[in-house]
């Protein structure tokens, strides 16, 4: 079939004066009930999808946790007693304490530098570009291979390359990964040396869009380059930073990949986190319903955080 | 109703080149901002140089030495002797090749799986606007907001044993393929871009007798590809960050990809061969990366305005 081309253009001669009296938006009957069933046919994919792989596993995470499986025989309901197995586990504590240990860790490095480090770049006069790729590079490896590649960086001793370093600058060997307080501290510093680059880019899309008039006029009544940060370029980035505050907070509570091909949990479990706990009950010990039981428990803390941050953040923005 | 701006042009249109920042021209010339704001920028690519390439440097370094120097020179950039056969050997002693080869038959069915997704659903949403599209975005949307760690286990256990039907997908690709296509961000994204088309096209395209596929194939699709081409680099990209996912429905070691592989193989094998798998690991995104940077940077820019 052919398009007419001066029908694609949408405007024609005449098709204005055409369309004054007829309102485009009256259908007939039988074409809204043909635009409702075309458009099931190419919802057809997202919703199998959706529904198998989004929809109902949310729903289920709700009812495994009352249940018991062995995945041969059907579930059976247990009530409360998954939750009694977890709160009886001593190592549900330590695990959330590490969790926070973790979330609090990353939050003072990585909220802070990147947006030096963006507000820096932005005014950049040459070389943005390699400064954009440089700093999202850590972040294009995957996480797999960039948790490898540090944990041959902090081998204890005095060959590993950072007690090298710290040599250099007379300090002595560190045993990083072996050591319960230091373990937590190395996760933090690769986990953020593979996320930070995210959070630059967005920054510096952020500051692109401040509008300079606002500079114009502060520099005009005299507003010195520090007083322009602090007064224009910092509350009109408020509401990228508190987003992504929010999110770098909700993805540390996550955290799965560094403990746990890194440390696995070790030094006397320094770094168990709560996913590592939920893996080890589901994937280790087969007791699907106390992992779902945590993962719930998660969840509802994932709620909590962001319903506080959310009503705290409210108060904040309405001055 | 006349058309000012294609939707493509907007999306190409990069943000203008602003004649000043926080700083004015006339702050450049003064000799204390100049010297401080020089010196940081010195700092600054030190530290980006430092920590964004130089472990990457290393990573090729280590690739290509022997574990003796490795051991004598670990801060030195410059392999002594350069071991070139130590990447062969890496390859073959460890069947690189293999798990790459399913890393990439991974990522590219899911990189399908995401497009088609988001293309048929952004086109009936934004385009087709059905009465009960509403419903249905909103349940998509839903799921942004339940992070994917939270379901791990009952979507496991769906895979598992898909209910209704009752297949296991555990152990065959369809187990990566299918999950990754319930992406509300992507659908998002498209949805977004597809109703800044005008309707004009749609409704003189009805008038010519063309059906909602013609519209979808001949129109829109051919209007979208600056879109798809950034739903795509997104997708491959986190297709081929994967780790825990695959790790629990690729317990057999045909199947997995090389993310799932390098753990196992780091525990029994020479240091510098498993830097070599690493290395082999990350060369397919960097260069991806490096080649696309531009609409790469421009989809997490996107994303900045998720939330």
């Amino acid at each position: 079939m052919t398009l007419s081309p001066e029908r694609l253009s949408g405007t024609a001669p005449g098709r204005a004066a055409q369309t004054a009296d007829r309102p485009r938006t009256v259908r007939r009957g039988g074409a809204r009930r043909r635009a409702a069933g075309a458009a099931l046919v190419f919802l057809a994919p997202t919703l199998l999808i959706f529904g198998y792989f989004a929809w109902w596993p949310i729903a289920q995470s709700a009812v495994l946790a009352f249940q018991q499986t062995n995945l041969v025989d059907p579930a059976e309901w247990v009530g409360w007693r998954n939750f009694e197995v977890l709160f009886a586990d001593p190592l549900l504590p330590r695990a959330a304490l590490n969790t926070l240990w973790f979330t609090a860790l990353s939050l003072a490095i990585g909220l802070p530098v990147p947006l030096l480090c963006a507000v820096l770049m932005s005014e950049l006069r040459r070389g943005g570009t390699l400064a954009r790729i440089l700093a999202y590079l850590p972040v294009v490896i995957p996480p797999v291979v960039s948790v490898l590649l540090w944990k041959v960086f902090f081998s204890p001793g005095e060959t590993g390359v950072v007690n090298s370093l710290l040599a250099a600058i007379g300090l002595g060997p560190l045993p990083w990964l072996q050591s319960p307080e230091l373990a937590m501290p190395s996760l933090v510093i690769v986990a953020t040396w593979s996320g930070a680059g995210t959070a630059i880019l967005i920054y510096l899309a952020a500051l692109t869009g401040v509008s300079t008039e606002l500079y114009e006029a502060a520099e005009l009544d005299g507003a010195s380059v520090w007083q322009r940060i602090l007064h224009i370029t910092l509350p009109q980035m408020r509401g990228v930073i508190l987003v992504l505050l929010l999110l770098q907070i909700i993805g540390a509570i996550q955290v799965f990949t560094e403990p746990y091909v890194m440390t696995d949990g070790g030094p006397a479990n320094a770094t168990v986190t709560v996913l590592l706990m939920i893996y080890r009950y589901a994937f280790l010990f087969g007791n699907y319903g106390v992992a779902t039981a945590l993962s719930l428990l998660l969840a509802i803390v994932l709620v909590i955080v962001s319903a506080i941050y959310l009503r705290l953040t409210r108060s904040w923005s309405t001055r | 109703m006349t058309i000012t701006t294609s939707p493509r042009r907007r999306l190409r249109r990069t943000a203008a080149p602003r004649d000043r920042g926080i700083l004015s021209s006339f702050d450049w010339r003064r000799p204390r901002i100049l010297i401080g704001w020089r010196a940081m920028h010195i700092v600054l690519f030190v530290g980006l140089v430092a920590l964004g390439a130089i472990p990457l440097v290393w990573m090729l370094r280590a690739a290509i030495s022997t574990t003796t120097d490795l051991v004598q020179n670990p801060l030195s950039l410059m392999p002594d002797p350069a071991r070139w056969e130590n990447i062969t050997t890496a390859w073959t002693l460890l069947d690189i090749g293999h798990y790459l080869g399913n890393t990439i038959v991974l990522v590219g069915g899911s990189w399908v799986v995401q497009l088609v997704v988001s293309a048929t659903a952004g086109f009936a949403l934004a385009v087709i606007r059905p009465w009960y599209g509403r419903f249905v975005y909103g349940a998509i949307l839903l799921t942004l907001f339940v992070p994917g760690t939270v379901t791990l286990i009952a979507l496991y256990l769906t895979v598992l044993d898909l209910p209704l039907i009752g297949i296991g997908l555990t152990d065959t690709p369809w187990a990566v393929w299918l999950p990754a296509g319930a992406n509300a961000f992507t659908i998002l994204l498209v949805k977004q871009f597809f109703e800044d088309i005008p309707r004009d096209l749609f409704e003189a395209a009805q008038l010519d007798g063309a059906g909602w596929f013609t519209i979808f194939w001949r129109i829109v699709l051919p209007m979208s590809r600056p879109i798809l081409a950034v739903v795509s680099l997104l997708s491959i990209m986190t297709a081929w960050k994967e780790f825990l996912w695959p790790l629990i429905v690729l317990t057999d070691p045909d199947t997995q990809p090389l993310a799932v592989a390098l753990p196992r193989l780091a525990q029994a094998t020479d240091p510098a061969f498993l830097i070599s798998g690493l290395l082999i690991a990350s060369i397919p995104p960097i260069l991806i990366f490096v080649i696309f940077q531009r609409s790469i940077v421009r989809g997490i820019g996107f994303s900045g305005l998720k939330g």
